[in-house]
């Protein structure tokens, strides 16, 4: 199905035009940042709602690139404008253009300060995230991946907390070091393939020597974005000191970037030492889970609770990738997604209370049940998705990635099923402690419920959490082709590479 | 080759240039100091029909040889000149309104520069170590004096002085290496050095000759170990001397490095080939590391060139097509980048007065929105985060040193690029995440203003349509391999 319309550049770039607009505004500061607001709400739920027609004109019978544009950018050198997605970059684009509107209304108020450029930083990284779930020539994609970081970094850097410079630097510093390894891997790509596009390659079938480094490099960027336990320390401290909408959009979408990076590059580009590697990243997302939940458990800051929960989660994610299993990849991509919406929506559930009371100190709260009863639904809602209760998404996401877990490797599943458990006490545990118990403060007394713009913000969410736990067959359907198809890849480029050196497996 | 006959024609438009700068010496007897911008706009007037003549008289894609086989117009030059008359000019260009406000007004300075460009000129069309020495020594001339042009300032006459000693001591050790060259091969031409070396053993004497002109081009680059001068002629030198000193006299150096590295001794690149890796990965990791503890400007500009010169002589190191066609990218996209960074340092003043701390920068996000926003773009872009030009200019030499297999040096390239995205990205959080101390004064001279936005605008949608500077520094590569 072919579309005259390039629906995917439109959906990319549109964001930038908005922004485009929004630099040229002019005048008194009040109207400034008025236009600014309204301009940036409309550019992304027109966006939004164009991202819609994408799903719409997606054929879920086939594991084909659809709504491909091509374009030639360095002729001279075989790298192309190259963009098209399939089952399993679709949701994420989907997951891009409806947090971002998301994150716009929920900074409405609390961004106070240049908000001009604030809405600007936000209509670029959504067409930065955008672009890169399309991109489909390496240095394109590359391009896209590295790009948020720099207005990810103004986000952080100029509206965050206290210890925002040394938060910026950080997650600028730790995520570029893992990214400029894979662009070396890319480039070797490139002389050994003779282009960066990526259908290309994956026909091309690397030398299985040279797989291994490739692997390694490109895990060095995906681990840190994702992020992997050890690599993960960036990430509370980012998470912790963006403002609310900054926190969204990182935990939302940037962490899926390296999960994405996973099931779209290591996988069928290096499939033999994707089987090498595979107990590696086991161990790491077992450590991962236990370790983070463990952690989180102790947290007395709502937003680095939080931001460990998030780290366990996509320690499930890493898990289910790399069993290679119809279950356990649906599982993760299906976590990616419920996690992007779940986790998106605590931190705004942070921000609602933040932004009334100016403390992320769950001690500071309590009893929030009393007199914000509308809060504390929909807090519960997000709290139990998060948990894994059946009939949100959570649960069919970990469900299934933890089923692929058992088909591989029984230990794996057992220990990872340990983090469920720990991730049921943490969350309840949080939730008690801030809903529950007496209404003894005066300040917290005086805190209003939710207001007009915030059950806006939360309705669209609540609704997707429910319906993606209750009937998620839409979601799966749409991957199940591409999936079956990235599996079926990799077992045949595993089969031939096994009868071509039966030598090496009997080294190994 | 006919010794007899002289031809001349390739050289045309340098012989132009030449008699420009003499005329304009004579416009700037006779009027006097009055007439600085008059000589300015007439230099940078002559830049542009050098230019044009450039295009006439060789055009791409042609190979000539003049006064006797010592001058070589081909499209490497070509490229190389095209840069180095912008680079010339924009640094005339900024000059001015600064000559103005510290009471230099000489009507030398424009014609210095003249002076100074017709002698990277020269360099990069040199055929030989004769003419070779002959346009450098013209330029180091015209560039020592500029260097020391306020004289009546301690810093700036020390800058000089200091530039001219290192600078004499480095074109010794070059003229040593060629009379070795010399002894050994029995010919300075490259030509002929290219091809009496083919196939053949090469003896010691001739590789203690490529070392020591590998030194003296070293210092003019300021590659590792040979950068001491760097800082202190950056931070000492009136700051559009420093502009230039930055832009076109490194583009010409390059390039030049390129030219004697690759025409004569291109068939024993395993010679020289771990020199070039060595002083590469000194300079990336020294220009990274000692960057950060910086706080004048200039300085850190400074440290910034050398680090940047080490990644352009990546793609030297590989000593292939594609690594020359990386290293005439990078130093195009450098060297545009390099002048809007300046044409913003030239623009920090404190009421009427010259600021060079870093910290002087704080808050300009909320005093001059534009011109932090041209600042975070060149940072970034020299950073080399995409999709900035910066990176494209790392990109195309990575590629070369993947090519080439030298990982090594490839990694480390790239951790030390993390490690110095570490102070630019200190300046772009002092202009956004600060508050400012101290206003800078406005509204910019209108020229200035001009010059940052065109370059801001390059380095910014340099993505957009890349093909144009790509093939022309492709075709530029070629012609070096061709001849």
């Amino acid at each position: 199905m072919t579309s005259s319309w390039p629906l995917l550049s439109l959906v990319t770039f549109l964001p930038l035009v908005g922004a485009l607009f929004i630099l040229a505004t002019r005048g008194e500061p009040d109207v400034v940042a008025r236009n600014a607001r309204n301009m940036a709400l409309w550019t992304s739920l027109i966006t939004f709602f164009l991202s819609l027609m994408i799903w719409a004109q997606f054929d879920n019978s086939t594991a084909e690139f659809q709504l491909v544009e091509k374009a030639a950018w360095m002729p001279e050198f075989g790298i192309g404008y190259h963009m098209g997605v399939d089952g399993i970059s679709m949701f994420f684009v989907l997951l891009s253009t409806l947090l971002t509107p998301i994150c716009i209304l929920a900074s409405w108020n609390s961004v106070k300060t240049r908000v001009k450029e604030y809405m600007i930083a936000f209509l670029v990284l959504e067409t930065m995230m955008v672009g890169m779930f399309c991109a489909l020539d390496l240095v394109l994609f590359y391009i896209f991946f590295e790009a948020v970081l720099i207005p990810m970094f103004l986000i952080i850097g100029v509206w965050g907390g206290a210890r925002r410079v040394y938060a910026a630097f950080k997650f600028f510093l730790y995520t570029l070091l893992g990214s400029v390894l894979m662009l070396l891997a890319i480039l070797a790509m490139y002389f050994d393939a003779g282009t960066t596009d990526l259908p290309t390659l994956m026909q091309h079938g690397f030398d299985s020597g040279m797989q291994y480094w490739l692997w390694l490099a490109f895990f060095a960027s995906f681990a840190v974005k994702v992020p992997m336990w050890p690599v993960h320390t960036w990430l509370p401290d980012a998470h912790v000191e963006a403002p609310t909408a900054g926190s969204v959009i990182l935990a939302g979408v940037l962490l899926k970037m390296g999960g994405y990076g996973f099931i779209r590059f290591s996988l069928p580009l290096m499939p033999e030492a994707t089987e090498f590697f595979a107990p590696m990243v086991f161990a790491l997302s077992v450590i991962a889970i236990i370790y983070t939940s463990l952690v989180a458990l102790a947290q007395e800051d709502m937003k680095k609770l939080i931001a460990y929960s998030s780290i366990a989660h996509m320690g499930f994610v890493t898990m289910g990738i790399f069993t290679l299993t119809m279950q356990g990849l649906q599982g993760a991509i299906f976590q990616m997604l419920s996690h992007g919406i779940v986790s998106g929506a605590l931190f705004l559930c942070v921000g609602v209370v933040y932004d009334r009371l100016h403390t992320r100190e769950i001690s500071r709260y309590g009893g929030l049940v009393h007199n914000m009863p509308r809060y504390a639904l929909v807090f519960m809602v997000f709290m139990l998705a998060s948990v894994g209760l059946p009939g949100t998404s959570g649960f069919v996401g970990e469900f299934l990635s933890l089923m692929g877990a058992f088909q591989v490797n029984t230990w794996v599943a057992v220990l990872a099923s340990t983090g469920v458990v720990l991730g049921a006490a943490y969350m309840l545990y949080l939730y008690r402690r801030m809903i529950f118990g007496t209404l003894d403060k005066d300040d917290v007394k005086a805190m209003l419920d939710l207001n007009w713009r915030e059950k806006a913000i939360f309705a669209p969410l609540i609704f997707l959490v429910l319906w993606m736990g209750i009937y998620p067959a839409p979601f799966l359907d749409v991957m199940a082709v591409s999936v079956e198809n990235l599996i079926d890849n990799y077992q045949t480029a595993l089969a031939a590479a096994q009868s071509a050196a039966p030598t090496a497996i009997a080294v190994r | 080759m006919e010794a007899t006959t002289l031809v001349l024609m390739p050289a045309i438009p340098e012989i132009f240039l030449a008699c420009a700068g003499m005329a304009l010496l004579m416009v700037g007897v006779f009027i006097g100091d009055r007439s600085l911008r008059l000589v300015s706009w007439l230099a940078v007037g002559s830049f542009v029909i050098t230019a044009a003549l450039l295009y006439v008289f060789t055009g791409w894609g042609g190979r000539e040889l003049a006064f006797g086989g010592l001058f070589v117009a081909d499209s490497f030059a070509l490229f190389a000149k095209l840069f180095i008359l912008l680079g010339s000019a924009v640094a005339i260009i900024l000059s001015m309104d600064y000559l103005e406000r510290e009471h230099t007004v000489r009507f030398e300075y424009p014609i210095l520069i003249l002076f100074a460009t017709l002698g990277m000129m020269m360099m990069v069309s040199a055929n030989s170590l004769i003419s070779l020495y002959v346009g450098l020594e013209l330029q180091s001339l015209a560039l020592y004096v500029l260097a020391a042009i306020r004289r009546d300032t301690i810093r700036s006459t020390e800058a000089g002085l200091k530039y001219f000693v290192l600078g004499a001591l480095s074109s010794g050790m070059l003229l040593y290496g060629s009379s070795m060259i010399y002894g050994f091969t029995g010919s300075v031409d490259f030509t002929v050095l290219a091809n009496s070396l083919a196939g053949d053993e090469v003896s010691v004497g001739l590789i203690v000759g490529i070392v020591f002109l590998s030194v003296g081009l070293a210092f003019k680059v300021s590659a590792v170990p040979f950068h001491m001068w760097t800082p202190d002629v950056y931070e000492g030198a009136p700051t559009p001397v420093t502009a230039l000193f930055a832009s076109a006299p490194k583009f010409a150096a390059v390039v030049l490095f390129c030219r004697v590295m690759v025409e004569p001794f291109g068939n024993i690149v395993d010679q020289w080939q771990q020199i070039i890796v060595l002083i590469s990965i000194g300079s990336m990791v020294l220009g990274a590391l000692a960057a950060i503890n910086q706080t004048n400007i200039k300085r850190l500009m400074a440290y910034s060139s050398i680090g940047h010169m080490g990644y352009a002589l990546i793609g030297l190191a590989a000593g292939s097509e594609i690594g020359i066609r990386g290293v005439l990218i990078y130093m195009a996209i450098y060297i545009v980048m390099n002048l809007g960074t300046f044409a913003i340092i030239l623009c920090m003043r404190h009421q009427g007065r010259m600021v060079e701390g870093i910290s002087d920068l704080a808050g300009l996000s909320k005093t001059h929105p534009m011109m932090a926003v041209a600042l975070t773009i060149f940072m970034f872009s020299m950073a080399g985060i995409p999709p900035l030009a910066g990176f494209f200019g790392k990109l195309y030499v990575f590629l070369a040193a993947i090519e080439a297999q030298l990982y090594t040096l490839a990694v480390i390239g790239v951790v030390s690029s993390v490690v110095g995205a570490f102070y630019y990205l200190r300046i772009v959080k002092l202009m956004y995440f600060d508050e400012p101390v101290e206003i800078l004064d406005r509204p910019i001279p209108r020229e200035m203003g001009a010059v940052i936005t065109i370059s801001g605008l390059f380095t910014l949608l340099f993505f957009l349509w890349p093909a144009p500077i790509l093939n022309a520094a492709a075709q530029a590569a070629a012609s070096l391999f061709a001849g």
